[in-house]
Formats: C-alpha cells, sequence, structure tokens
C-alpha cells in the first residue's frame, strides 16, 4: 500500500488501520496524534479506523518550544 | 499564585522548553525556575528514528503543566489545526495561541489571532493570546473569549526587555483577563521590572536557554519575578525630581 505519511511517499506499508501502522512505524500510539486526510484520529478510534492506498496522514507529538 | 480559567498555579513564571543544548539542562532549569507550566510544540515526528525529539519522558505531565503553542503558525486555520492535534494528546485544553504576522519581528498577526481565538474558545479551549503591547487588540483578544493575554516585552528571541512598561500597565489595568507577559526579557532585571507593572506572570525561553549557564538564570528569574511582584505589591515611593535628605536635618553640629 501506498500512503504520504508527514510528507513523504512510504510504500509497501501493511497495516490494515491507523494503530497498525503506527506499530509498523515503531511509534507508541499513546505518545502521537494522527491526522489522517485533514482529519485528526482520535485516540479510541485508531484501531478501528482504516486506511486505505493513497491516504494522506500526518503524525505528530510534543517537542520543545517556546 | 496565579489562576487562569479556574485553574490554580504554583508560579507566576511560565517556562519554554525550546533551544536547550540538552535535555538534562532543560530539566535542570526548569526545577531552578520554579516553574509549573513549560510550554510545548507540535511538529511532526521523525519516521527515520534518527532524531527522538519527543520531550513528553523528560516532562512528566504529573509534574508541570504542558501548554502547548501554536509556533509557526502565520494563519488562524494553521494555528486552530495545530491547537486542535494538541488537544488531542490529552493533556488539557489550554493553548498559546501565536498566529505570526512577519518572519523578520516575529511579531503577531492580530487580525488571524482573532479570528482564531474566537473560533478555539467556541470549541472549548483556554486560550492564551500571544499578541503586541497594543491595548485595543487585547480587549477585543478578551471579548473574543481568551483566558489571558500575552502581550510581548520585546520580540521573541530578543532579549530586548521590556520596551514599553506604560503599554503593559495599561493593559493590565483595563483587562479583567490574567495578563502574562510572553517574550523578550533577556535577563532577571527585565523579570523584575516586567513584574513590578503589575501583570500576572511572565512566560520566557530563550532568557534561560541561551544564558550561558541556564539552571543559575533560572533560579535568578524566578528571584527576578518574586522580587518584582513583592515590589509591586508593596507600592513603590513616588518619583521626585528633586532631593529629600533622608538623615534629620536638625540636631547638627555648630
Amino acid at each position: 500500500m501506498h500512503l504520504i505519511i508527514n510528507g513523504d511517499p512510504r510504500d509497501g506499508i501493511e497495516a490494515t488501520s491507523v494503530e497498525e501502522l503506527l506499530l509498523e512505524l515503531g511509534l507508541d500510539p499513546r505518545a502521537v496524534v494522527v491526522e489522517l486526510n485533514r482529519d485528526i484520529v482520535r485516540r479510541p478510534a485508531l484501531a478501528a479506523t482504516q486506511v486505505a492506498d493513497g491516504d494522506v496522514l500526518e503524525i505528530v507529538h510534543f517537542v520543545g518550544g517556546g | 499564585m496565579l489562576t487562569i480559567a479556574g485553574h490554580d498555579f504554583s508560579s507566576r513564571l511560565l517556562v519554554g522548553t525550546g533551544k536547550y543544548r540538552t535535555h538534562a539542562e532543560m530539566v535542570a532549569a526548569i526545577e531552578a525556575s520554579g516553574a509549573e507550566v513549560v510550554t510545548v510544540a507540535v511538529r511532526r515526528v521523525s519516521l527515520d528514528r534518527s532524531d527522538d525529539a519527543g520531550i513528553l519522558h523528560h516532562l512528566p505531565p504529573s509534574r508541570y503543566f504542558l501548554l502547548s503553542n501554536t509556533a509557526g503558525c502565520y494563519t488562524a486555520d494553521e494555528a486552530i489545526r495545530y491547537a486542535r492535534l494538541a488537544r488531542e494528546a490529552g493533556f488539557n485544553d489550554f493553548v498559546k495561541l501565536e498566529v505570526i504576522g512577519d518572519q523578520a519581528t516575529l511579531l503577531p498577526d492580530t487580525a488571524g489571532l482573532l479570528e482564531a481565538t474566537k473560533v478555539l474558545a467556541g470549541e472549548g479551549f483556554k486560550v492564551l493570546a500571544y499578541t503586541n503591547d497594543d491595548l485595543i487588540t487585547a480587549l477585543r483578544l478578551e471579548d473574543a473569549g481568551a483566558v489571558a493575554v500575552m502581550p510581548l516585552a520585546s520580540p521573541i528571541g530578543s532579549g530586548l526587555g521590556l520596551l514599553n512598561p506604560y503599554f503593559i500597565r495599561t493593559i493590565k489595568a483595563r483587562l479583567g483577563v490574567p495578563i502574562i507577559v510572553d517574550a523578550g526579557v533577556g535577563t532577571a532585571s527585565d523579570a523584575c521590572l516586567v513584574m513590578e507593572q503589575g501583570v500576572d506572570g511572565i512566560l520566557m525561553n530563550t532568557a534561560l536557554a541561551e544564558a550561558q549557564d541556564p539552571v543559575r538564570m533560572a533560579h535568578a528569574m524566578k528571584l527576578g519575578v518574586e522580587a518584582g511582584r513583592a515590589a509591586y505589591l508593596a507600592g513603590r515611593m513616588p518619583r521626585r525630581e528633586v532631593a529629600i535628605p533622608s538623615s534629620p536635618t536638625t540636631g547638627m553640629l555648630d
């Protein structure tokens, strides 16, 4: 499957849900927030939300800032 | 005690978490500052794992109140998007709202700021709005639902100190919500002078992170904030254009 994640094209994704995708990317679902095609995926919905070919995702977290 | 939107905070000094040389130095500086509120930014995770910039494991949310910002946003829509993402992280519904209007000065786009404040306040966010030292904008932000207004002392990261004490005093006198001066202090005397204007608190980042010794400067800032607040409450003597002796003028020798 082909996805755009944080602005970069990614091929060969096997995950079918957002939660599986985060785990496949080595990310802790509790430590990030995900936007799928510009809509925020609520935490409780991470497992039930499907990803499809061509989806655009943003995965963010907190970093140092003023 | 500082109270914002019904939430009590132990310190009037709020600090940022950017630009420190190491995470350990940041944590030590925050500790020395006595701050409870610490600001954080929302950014993309690094997917190649080369740069683990995530900050949460250094800042236990049980100990610090994480105030997310919308730094780097140049439109209301962008700032709203960042605020919503930050809220989904699940810590609180406070946001330090920045809508920047100019890259060179990082001065706020006040029209965009007002628009974003209205939208986010309508969605239940507790908006702390970073703005310039303009009274009318500050009044409009309060009307738009901001729970605190954050006028600058001077531009972000400049360290120029408090450029316009009169405007800061005026904003404090005219608004009902807490006034937190955000940006521009460079050293402890700046923090003291800001607090002497009667404002409710100060937020700073660069003054600590770029000090030669951030931990020592954080301690100095803590004292500066406390001194300024105490001096404000004490009420300063009037300024006079003439000298008045402090010792008795009677009982002098012939």
